[in-house]
């Protein structure tokens, strides 16, 4: 399993010798100064707490959410009694003998439970209309951790949507205050213009007086964003991202690495992303051109289809390893292709060869679509 | 060659007796038949004079809804569609601009949406996933056509009518 982010301690690990944690009762040797939450990445699978702000390839980041505790039944050989709290996994680093409980314990299982409901506290639900769904940290956070109901009865707080540059939309009313975005601006580009305003129940993401944000590699706080609070206006409301293809492509780009997925449907580039690993995280950030500006399958060398989880909607109708019947029609009409009984495009009115959705700027509004029938 | 199930018959092959040759008695035995079916209850009725009662759960032809002040309720969140296992439904959505609040219920909606009624199984799953309480299936058919491309059925086809702008276009 690639283990990164550790580059600040993996220098002076010579000569320290390695810790001996248990998580779940599975052993793991890990190098000091290891946070448990990515000790539990060593091991992998089930045993790895789920993480909302803490991001392996930013600096600072993790700390916000409360979804990562675990329970440390035993602090160290040295010192065996257990921590008194429960403890945010992926800023607790972890000591030599130290045994950590996660699914194992009801009580952390409880504890998750209540941090979600309250990430969902004000968050608007508005799934159906969000473009980040289906591939929603939150999403999934919730389905697996959460209750399907909720006790609150306030009003939930609202924001304006606001666009950050030509290519952003930020919903601040679905952020969950991770600060991923900020730290993305501040160690990614060269002059960070947004944060976070205000504190507690107040506090949001603002660009101060709406700055756009126009930096090569601002375009990254979409990917790092883990609800749909930061979304791509350039492929906003085209497709839902079950119904694209995702595919590993490249480019030579003299800003970044050029490696990307670009989100197809037949040869349409809806929306280039990085390419994500298991946990979510973006393997190599990319620049804002390829990003926002090469939407044509021209500009890319696709290398083949994008392996996505079979248990993801994103996986839904993709066919792998169709085997085509051989077709006799052919052979025995002495050559004669069989006659169409109907071409669906001289039909239908979605997915007209002749108009690109990924080509309008921006979304496509009621001024795209000609009136039907006196309906739109 | 194995037999699926063990209550496979092997086919008589043998001869025909001199009865069987005969012909006359198993005609009139069919005939028999054939009579006693004229006093019996009829399994069909006359349609259309006469019609059948659909049942409450009958799956029929789709409407899209709209809300209590004539909006129309679906988003275009595709949940119906990936639903569907028959990938009858395609749709394309569009942003609402300022001031057409009153036309559709959500920021998002769908501009184009058409259900295939050649693919359609009238599963109902559609209804069932539809978060927004957009899709209904009605209970009534799919009326007969004489070509294909009637049965591709877009919004005109589908969206119940505002009952405060009722369109009067003819199709
Ligand atoms: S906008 Fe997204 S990335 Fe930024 S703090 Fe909010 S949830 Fe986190
Ligand atoms: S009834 Fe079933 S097959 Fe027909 S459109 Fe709905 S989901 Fe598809
Ligand atoms: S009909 Fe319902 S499920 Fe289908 S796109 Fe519209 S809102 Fe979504
Ligand atoms: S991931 Fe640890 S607190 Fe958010």
């Amino acid at each position: 399993m690639a283990f990164r982010g550790m580059q600040s301690f993996s220098t002076m690990a010579e000569e320290k010798k390695l810790f001996k944690v248990t998580i779940d009762n599975i052993p793991v040797e890990v190098e000091p100064g290891t946070t448990i939450l990515n000790a539990a990445r060593k091991i992998g699978g089930d045993v790895v707490p789920p993480a909302m702000c803490y991001y392996s390839k930013l600096q600072g980041s993790g700390g916000k959410c409360r979804t990562c505790l675990v329970k440390v039944s035993k602090g160290s050989d040295a010192d065996p009694r257990p921590m008194p709290k429960l403890v945010a996994s992926c800023r607790t680093t972890v000591m030599d003998g130290m045994e950590v409980a996660n699914i194992t314990s009801p009580e952390v299982l409880d504890a998750r439970k209540g941090v979600v409901e309250f990430l969902l506290l004000n968050h608007p639900l508005d799934c159906p209309v969000c473009d980040q769904a289906g591939e929603c940290d939150l999403q999934d956070l919730s389905y697996e951790h959460g209750t399907e109901a909720t006790r609150y009865e306030f009003k939930r707080r609202t924001f304006e949507k606001i666009d950050i540059g030509d290519h952003i939309k930020l919903h601040m009313t679905r952020c969950i205050l991770c600060y991923r975005c900020v730290f993305t601006a501040d160690q990614l580009t060269n002059k960070r213009e947004h944060g976070v305003l205000n504190r507690g129940e107040a506090s949001e993401i603002g660009t101060y007086i709406k700055n756009s944000l126009d930096n090569d590699f601002i375009g990254n706080v979409i990917d790092v964003c883990p609800v749909g609070a930061l979304t791509d206006r350039t492929a906003r409301f085209k497709n839902r991202v079950w119904f694209l293809k995702p595919v590993d492509a490249h480019r030579d780009c003299d800003k970044c690495c050029g490696k990307t997925v670009l989100w197809m449907r037949g040869d349409e580039v809806f929306r280039v992303t990085a390419r994500k690993d298991k946990y979510g995280e973006v393997e190599e950030f990319i620049c804002d051109t390829c990003r926002f500006e090469k939407k044509e399958a021209k500009d890319w060398v696709v290398e083949g289809p994008r392996k996505v989880s079979r248990h993801s909607v994103i996986s839904q109708g993709h066919y792998v390893g169709v085997h085509k019947p051989h077709e006799t029609i052919r052979e025995v009409m002495s050559g004669r292709d069989p006659k169409l009984l109907m071409n669906i495009h001289s039909v239908s009115e979605v997915n007209q060869p002749s108009v690109d959705l990924s080509k309008i700027d921006g979304p496509a509004h009621s001024t795209d679509f000609p009136k039907i029938n006196g309906v739109q | 060659m194995q037999t699926l199930t063990n209550r496979a018959q092997p086919v008589d092959r043998r001869p025909m007796t001199f009865w069987e040759k005969m012909y006359l008695p198993a005609i009139a035995k069919g005939m028999g038949i054939t009579l006693s079916h004229i006093f019996k209850k009829k399994a069909t009725v006359n349609y259309p004079e006469e019609k059948r009662p659909f049942s409450p759960v009958f799956r029929g032809l789709h409407v899209l809804n709209r809300d209590e002040e004539g909006r129309e309720r679906c988003t275009a969140c595709g949940l119906c569609a990936v639903a569907c296992p028959a990938e009858a439904i395609t749709m394309e959505a569009a942003e609402r601009l300022p001031g057409e609040e009153h036309l559709y219920r959500e920021e998002k909606y769908a501009a184009r949406y058409e259900i295939n009624m050649l693919r359609c199984i009238f599963c109902g799953f559609c209804e069932e996933a539809c978060p927004k309480q957009a899709i209904y299936m009605t209970e009534t058919f799919a009326p007969a056509n004489y070509q294909r491309k009637g049965f591709i059925y877009g919004k005109d086809d589908l969206l119940i009518p505002d009952p405060k702008n009722p369109i009067t276009v003819k199709k």
